[in-house]
C-alpha cells in the first residue's frame, strides 16, 4: 500500500534556517543541508524548503542550497517561495529540486500553473494554498501571510489548479498555523475530497495525534510540520511509529 | 569505466548523477547527450521525466535513439521512470510509440479502479513510497522484499509478464514497476530519491555483471 508521507518543512532565509532548531548533536543548527540530512536519517519521506528571503538580490542563495542538498540527501525535495515565472521553476529543478511550490504568483496569474506544468510536468508542480475560514464551512484563499483576502473559495481554487495541471496541493490553514491546536480538519477533508491529486495538510501541528488526525479525519495524503520536529519534541521516526500503531500505512 | 547518464533535455539529471556518484567512482559518471560517449560507455543510465511524447521527440531531436537501442543490446542498462516506459512498445500518453525493446503498453491508471480496500479514492499521480514485491534478480541484492521506493507517475505498465517483470507494486491494481532481461533493468520508481534502498539498487547496478 502507498504510505502516507511525513514532510518536515524548513523556512530558509538568505541561506539559513529560521524559526530556530535545537537538534542535539548538530554542529550548526541553522544549516539547511545539515538539518535535511538529519531528517533523512530519521526517515522523513520528503523535505520541503520554503525560501522566505525578502530581498531579491539574495534569491539565488537558495539555488546553491538546493544543489548542495541534492548531492547529499536522496529523498524528494520540494522548494517554494518567490516563484514568479516558469524560468524560476526551471532553475530550481535544474539545481536539484524535485517539486516546486507556487502560491501568490499562481493566484495572480493562474496561467503560470498551466504553463509550468505543461513545460516541466504536473508531477513537479505544487500549488500552495493558504486558507482562512470566513464563515462556517467556508474558506477563502489568502496571500501575503494571511493578510490579503483574495475572495477565492479555497475548495473551488483547489479544483481549478488541479484542472490547470497542478500535481499536488500544499494546504495551510492560516487560522491554525503556529497555534499547535491541530490541522483544520474540515478544510483539509473538504479540499482532499474535492480533488483527485494528493493533498498535503499543513498548519497547526502540536503533537503526534494531530498528524494522525490529518490523515484519518482530514484524509490528507501527506502531513507537513515544522516546529514539532525542529525543537526535538519528536523525531520523524516517533511520528511514524505513532501513526503505524493507529493503523496508518507509513514507511518505517 | 564510464557510466553514461543520457541527457536528452527532459528535466533534471542532477539527482540521478549525484546518487550514482555517491555509490560509484564519481569520476566515472558522465551526463551526456553525445551518442559517441554513450557508445563508448561501459554502463548506461536512461532516465526520463515529464510526458512520454515529449521524451520521445527530444530523444530523436538529439539523434540518441540508435545509441540507446545499441546500448540496450549489449551493456548494463538501467531505465528510470519514463526511461522505463519508453522501453515498451507504446504509451497511451499522447498515443506515442516507444522504443519497443519490451513488449507491452503503458497505460494511465484506470479511473474506475482507483479505490483502496476501504473504498477511499486513490489519487493520481501515484506519488510517494510504495512497496515493491520482487522477483529474483541481482539488482535486488541487499534489499528486503517488500521495501518501499519513491514513485511519481500517472501511467504504468499494467501487464505482468513472468520472466520479464522483476518487481510489482499495487496501486488500485497490480502493475509492473521493474523489468529485467539480460543486460537491461528498468524501474518505474526513482532509486535516486529512494534513500538507502534506492542507493543500494544503484550500487548493485554499478557492480552488476549480467
Amino acid at each position: 500500500m502507498l504510505a502516507k508521507r511525513i514532510i518536515p518543512c524548513l523556512d530558509v532565509t538568505a541561506g539559513r534556517v529560521v524559526k530556530g532548531t535545537n537538534f542535539v548533536g548538530l554542529r550548526d543548527a541553522g544549516d539547511p543541508i545539515e538539518i535535511a540530512r538529519r531528517y533523512n536519517e530519521q526517515g522523513a519521506d520528503e523535505v520541503t524548503f520554503l525560501d522566505i528571503t525578502a530581498s531579491s538580490d539574495q534569491r539565488d542563495i537558495i539555488l546553491h542550497i538546493v544543489e548542495a542538498c541534492a548531492e547529499q540527501v536522496f529523498i524528494p525535495l520540494t522548494v517554494g517561495g518567490g516563484v514568479r515565472k516558469v524560468e524560476d521553476v526551471r532553475r530550481l529543478l535544474n539545481a536539484g529540486a524535485d517539486k516546486v511550490s507556487m502560491n501568490t504568483a499562481a493566484v495572480q496569474n493562474p496561467d503560470l500553473v498551466f504553463d509550468a506544468s505543461s513545460k516541466v510536468g504536473s508531477q513537479c508542480i505544487v500549488v500552495a494554498i493558504d486558507a482562512k475560514q470566513v464563515a462556517p464551512g467556508k474558506w477563502h484563499v489568502f496571500t501575503h501571510g494571511g493578510r490579503n483576502d483574495t475572495g477565492l473559495d479555497a475548495i473551488e481554487w483547489a479544483k481549478k489548479v488541479e484542472a490547470l495541471g497542478a500535481g499536488e496541493i500544499l494546504l495551510t490553514s492560516m487560522d491554525r498555523d503556529g497555534t499547535k491546536n491541530g490541522f483544520d480538519l474540515p478544510l483539509t477533508r473538504g479540499v482532499s475530497d474535492a480533488v483527485g491529486i494528493p493533498v498535503i495538510a499543513s498548519g497547526g501541528v502540536g503533537n503526534l495525534q494531530h498528524l494522525a488526525d490529518g490523515v484519518s479525519e482530514g484524509r490528507a495524503d501527506a502531513v507537513l510540520a515544522a516546529s514539532i520536529f525542529h525543537f526535538g519534541e519528536y523525531t520523524v521516526r516517533q511520528a511514524k511509529e505513532y501513526m503505524a500503531a493507529r493503523g496508518i500505512e507509513v514507511r518505517l | 569505466m564510464t557510466i553514461a547518464v543520457i541527457d536528452y533535455g527532459m528535466g533534471n539529471l542532477r539527482s540521478v548523477s549525484k546518487a550514482l556518484e555517491h555509490v560509484a567512482d564519481s569520476e566515472a559518471v558522465v551526463v551526456t547527450a553525445d551518442p559517441a560517449v554513450v557508445a563508448a560507455a561501459e554502463r548506461v543510465v536512461f532516465p526520463g521525466q515529464g510526458a512520454m511524447p515529449d521524451c520521445m521527440r527530444e530523444l530523436d531531436a538529439r539523434n540518441l535513439r540508435e545509441a540507446v537501442l545499441a546500448a540496450a543490446k549489449n551493456k548494463p542498462f538501467l531505465g528510470i521512470c519514463v526511461g522505463e516506459q519508453m522501453l515498451f512498445e507504446r504509451s497511451e500518453e499522447g498515443d506515442v510509440a516507444g522504443l519497443g525493446v519490451f513488449p507491452g503498453v503503458v497505460r494511465r491508471f484506470p479511473e474506475a479502479q482507483m479505490v483502496d480496500a476501504s473504498g477511499a479514492r486513490l489519487k493520481v499521480p501515484h506519488m510517494g513510497w510504495n512497496e515493491v514485491r520482487q522477483a529474483p534478480h541481482a539488482l535486488w541484492s541487499g534489499i528486503a522484499d517488500g521495501s518501499r521506493f519513491y514513485f511519481v507517475h500517472s501511467y504504468c505498465v499494467q501487464t505482468i509478464t513472468p520472466g520479464l517483470t522483476t518487481g510489482t507494486t499495487v496501486y488500485g491494481l497490480p502493475f509492473t514497476c521493474a523489468v529485467g532481461r539480460d543486460n537491461i533493468f528498468a524501474v518505474q520508481f526513482h532509486p535516486e530519491k529512494s534513500a538507502r534502498d534506492g542507493l543500494q539498487l544503484l550500487k548493485n547496478f554499478v557492480e552488476w555483471r549480467p
